[in-house]
């Protein structure tokens, strides 16, 4: 998605990570940092527009809440963005912010991902909020997006609590209309040391955890006033919040309706009042069923996962299933079956420089452990091969655990693209490293954070703020971990590949590849001469088509039964992989006479 | 007036997102309220792309229900069919003729077909209102730029949509790069007045599914020196090294027949011969 230049119009249409963006602004914060990941990148990228924040990558999730919370110590207001799953690598320093409290304003926006759009799995971070004890606000579209930022600051600064911002897919990546105000004028308040609230000895600590628990229920009586009631009479009352409250509200404009604004803490007595009013109470709320199970808890008789799925993505149309279930509306009519169409899977892009690593992978036979990032994608067909995929830099503390089991009968390798090695992958090198593990380590470097199209990282010798800056040097950090077999290849020659490749799986002990190409789409779309194919020449072997590159498909014609193929000229970007591999050498530049 | 629906759906790369940010901004400048929704991650150029906007006096939902969309706009002919279930009765289907094969769909080395749909209106019949098959791309191709086809296709959706010229035209001189403005303006009137095209007018593509054929590899193990060629080309990995390095054939079912084995042996040591059929089923 383009990121929008900066909006100069009173009503804007923005979309919830813009808007946060805004919000933030308009809030005067002063940092922010984040680890880009799906949903939440554009936040970042559109609060560097802004004047007066300084916005940056971080490393990783943890380092971004770290650098936001030093900030907020030095009187700064600070953002930290990241998605759900970062959360859980920046979890050791949320836990303990929430003894610490603030400086300044502090605001962590977290994005979910119900239905897992992009993501590895869909943990509800609604319970981190619970485990660290910091008050989550929820909003429901962007102007809420934007309203609860500048909310969650002064939350933040009043309670001396991290505050957390919860978005989803859907609000991040939904364009609302939003009205634009300034920005407030928040000067810093400057480092005040104060060892006993930010040095967490355990005797320091030990004085903070009963702060936390007392500022919870003041909280808990804040949160009543972010409650909205609308509705007219009904017996069943309708306990919401986020997006599902726009589901509920599609589905039944009238229904009576109890909003939540902030969804930890519940103010759980503003909604047993509530409940008096209705002889039925239901919870609309994707993912975990957290507000039902503390209204539960608190001893208050209500119902929802049994109408509304636990997992994925809820929908207008599933909570009309569950209200019709419900009996508040007559079931949705469904339509006839759909038509059969084709499926169309994923696939790397054309002219991906990850292509070949695997491909050489599939061909030696490999137990390959995978990481996040496009070359996941190497799992599906035709490459088909990646064995795991778990979480930031998993793939090479698995793969040296995997060794270590000695139940792969073949040898084992992690593949790992650039930014997440850094991000995560550094450690568990230096564990391979230290502890002498047979792997090989293949770090696909295509010098920037693909997957989320395309940002700087500390590899790439760039910052947010596109200047220039130091760049990481990923083999001379290879040796100095210790790593003695080391081999830099490009990996748009593929024969240098696939013998790199093999060299490093003979050698007995830690090996690295680093396949060094930049992304065919960022920071620059790479197009060169793009080549087609002689179809005259064409013996349909297919093993251009194994490269399951995305500008290959089959024709109408064909040679002793097999497809033929031919080459979108359009999309080609001359990469010359598949140019390389044709036995008939049928596959040419254009403009050169076959 | 209730929240007008429009789900726009292609390919990544075709301009979907573009076309659907121009379309919001086009309601946003005549006074509606708005909302867009999409989403993209894991949408590599290539892949599937579908975008929902909905406007109106007052809009929930971001997504546009089931069996609610005013109008279908297919960027292509087989993701209109994916998103058909979002289109209500009697709403507009707006679709370009251009079909784009998936390669991921060009997968079955056994009867090489690809179900890429038939562009068959019967397969549609009666769930829509007023079709739309236009030459989108085509169009945008004469008037320069094919790319210019998502604001073709643009134009045609306008048709059933309150929205004036002038707003339309404010939201593309927006979000189009500033030199392809009066091109894309252009392409969108030019998707006003397209007409229709007759399916039957549109060729086939030729891609259903061929007679199978069974090959057998044949090894003659004494002049095989298990040198590796071999199974470092087989396309369809039938020939492997097994760990005392001997040369075996592990998949000769998967064999497509193509011979490079036979044509790279450097000692003559494998022949493919011929399918089945030709030898009258005997294998």
């Amino acid at each position: 998605m383009t990121t929008l230049a900066i909006e100069t119009r009173e009503r804007a249409l923005l979309s919830g990570n813009e808007a946060i963006a805004r919000g933030a602004w308009e809030a005067g914060v002063r940092v922010a940092s984040a680890y880009p990941g799906t949903p939440s990148t554009e936040t970042l990228q559109a609060l560097v527009h802004y004047d007066g924040v300084d916005a940056r990558w971080a490393t990783n999730e943890k380092v971004a809440v770290d650098v936001a919370l030093g900030a907020s110590l030095g009187g700064a207001r600070a953002l930290a963005v990241m998605k759900h799953v970062g959360l859980n690598v920046a979890a050791d320093t949320f836990m303990t912010a929430a003894y610490t409290g603030v400086g300044a304003g502090f605001v962590i926006m977290v994005a979910d991902d119900p239905g897992m759009h992009s993501s590895q799995n869909e943990q509800d971070t609604r319970l981190y909020a619970r485990m660290g004890l910091v008050p989550l606000l929820e909003p429901s579209d962007s102007q809420e997006a934007k309203d609860f930022t500048k909310l969650g600051f002064e939350v933040s600064e009043r309670f001396d609590t991290p505050v957390l911002l919860r978005s989803t897919t859907r609000i991040s990546h939904n364009r609302g209309i939003v009205t634009l105000e300034e920005r407030q004028d928040v000067p810093v308040g400057g480092f005040r040391p104060n060892p006993a609230k930010y040095v967490m000895l355990p005797a320091y600590a030990r004085g903070r955890h009963p702060v936390v628990l007392e500022r919870l229920q003041r909280l808990v009586e804040y949160a009543a006033e972010l409650v909205t009631e609308e509705g007219s009479d009904s017996k069943v009352g309708i306990v919401t919040a986020g997006v599902p409250y726009q589901y509920v509200k599609e589905v039944l404009p009238d229904a009576r309706i109890l909003k939540l604004g902030m969804t930890f803490p519940i103010p759980v007595d503003r909604v047993r009042s509530f409940a008096a009013t209705v002889d039925k109470l239901i919870v609309v709320e994707e993912l975990e069923p957290f507000v039902e199970e503390t209204l539960r808890a608190a001893g208050i008789d209500v119902e929802g996962k049994a109408y509304f799925p636990r997992t994925g993505e809820l929908s207008p149309d599933l909570v009309h299933d569950g209200l019709a279930a419900l009996g508040l509306v007559e079931p949705r009519s469904t339509g006839p079956e759909p038509p059969t169409t084709v499926v169309r899977p994923p696939l790397l892009c054309a002219g991906c420089p990850h292509t070949v690593p695997y491909w050489s992978l599939k061909r030696i036979g490999a137990t390959v452990t995978g990481d996040i990032g496009c070359y996941t994608l190497a799992a599906l067909e035709p490459l088909a091969t990646m064995d795991t995929c778990v979480s930031m830099g998993a793939s090479i503390g698995m793969a040296t655990g995997l060794a270590a089991s000695g139940g792969s009968d073949k040898p084992v390798v992690a593949t790992i693209g650039d930014s997440t090695f850094l991000h995560g992958g550094v450690p568990a090198l230096m564990d391979a490293v230290y502890n002498q593990a047979n792997i090989t380590v293949v770090i696909l470097d295509n010098g920037t954070v693909a997957m989320t199209g395309g940002q700087e990282h500390p590899g790439t010798g760039r910052t947010l703020a596109g200047q220039e800056t130091r760049a990481v040097d990923l083999p001379a950090l290879c040796r100095a971990i210790g790593v003695e077999d080391l081999h830099v290849v490009d990996p748009y020659d593929v024969s240098a590949t696939l013998r790199a490749i093999e060299q490093a799986m003979a050698y007995r002990g830690p090996s690295v590849v680093i396949t060094y190409r930049p992304c065919i789409e960022a920071p620059v779309r790479i197009k060169d001469r793009p080549f087609w194919v002689d179809a005259e020449a064409c013996t349909a072997c297919q093993l251009c088509m194994n490269l399951g590159c995305p500008a290959i498909f089959w024709t109408s014609e064909t040679f002793e039964g097999r497809r033929k193929v031919t080459i979108d000229v359009d999309m080609c970007t001359g990469c010359t992989l598949c140019a390389q591999l044709c036995p008939p050498r049928a596959i040419l530049p254009v403009e050169v006479d076959a | 007036m209730n929240a007008r629906g429009v789900v726009l759906a292609g390919v990544g790369g075709q301009g979907v997102v573009l076309a659907s940010a121009v379309l919001a901004e086009a309601a946003l400048q005549s006074g509606y309220e708005v909302k867009q929704s999409e989403v993209h991650g894991m949408a590599q150029r290539g892949g599937a792309v579908v975008s929902h906007i909905r406007y109106g006096e007052a809009v929930a939902s971001p997504v546009v229900p089931l069996s609610s969309a005013d109008v279908l706009a297919g960027f292509e002919w087989a993701e209109a069919l994916r998103w058909m279930p979002y289109l209500r009765p009697g709403g507009a289907l707006v679709v370009d003729a251009r079909r784009i094969v998936p390669p991921g769909a060009c997968r079955d080395h056994r009867r090489w077909g690809v179900p890429y749909p038939p562009l068959d209106p019967t397969t549609i019949a009666g769930r829509t209102g007023e079709v739309l098959l236009i030459d989108a791309t085509g169009i945008a191709s004469e008037l320069g730029n094919a790319k210019a086809a998502n604001s073709v296709v643009m134009g045609a959706v306008s048709r059933f949509l309150d929205l004036s010229d002038a707003a339309w035209e404010k939201a593309i001189a927006r979000f189009v790069p500033p030199r392809t403005v009066d091109l894309n303006i252009e392409a969108f009137h030019a998707g006003q007045g397209a007409d229709t095209l007759d399916p039957a007018d549109i060729p086939e593509l030729g891609l259903d599914p061929l007679p199978e054929r069974h090959y057998h590899i044949d090894v003659n193990e004494e002049w095989c020196k298990d040198c590796g060629i071999c199974p470092s080309i087989c396309p369809e990995f039938c020939l492997a090294l097994d760990d005392a390095h001997r040369l075996v054939v592990v998949d000769e079912e998967a064999c497509t027949g193509c011979r490079l084995c036979e044509v790279l042996c450097p000692d003559f040591a494998i022949r493919i011969t011929a399918p089945v059929e030709a030898r009258g089923g005997a294998r």
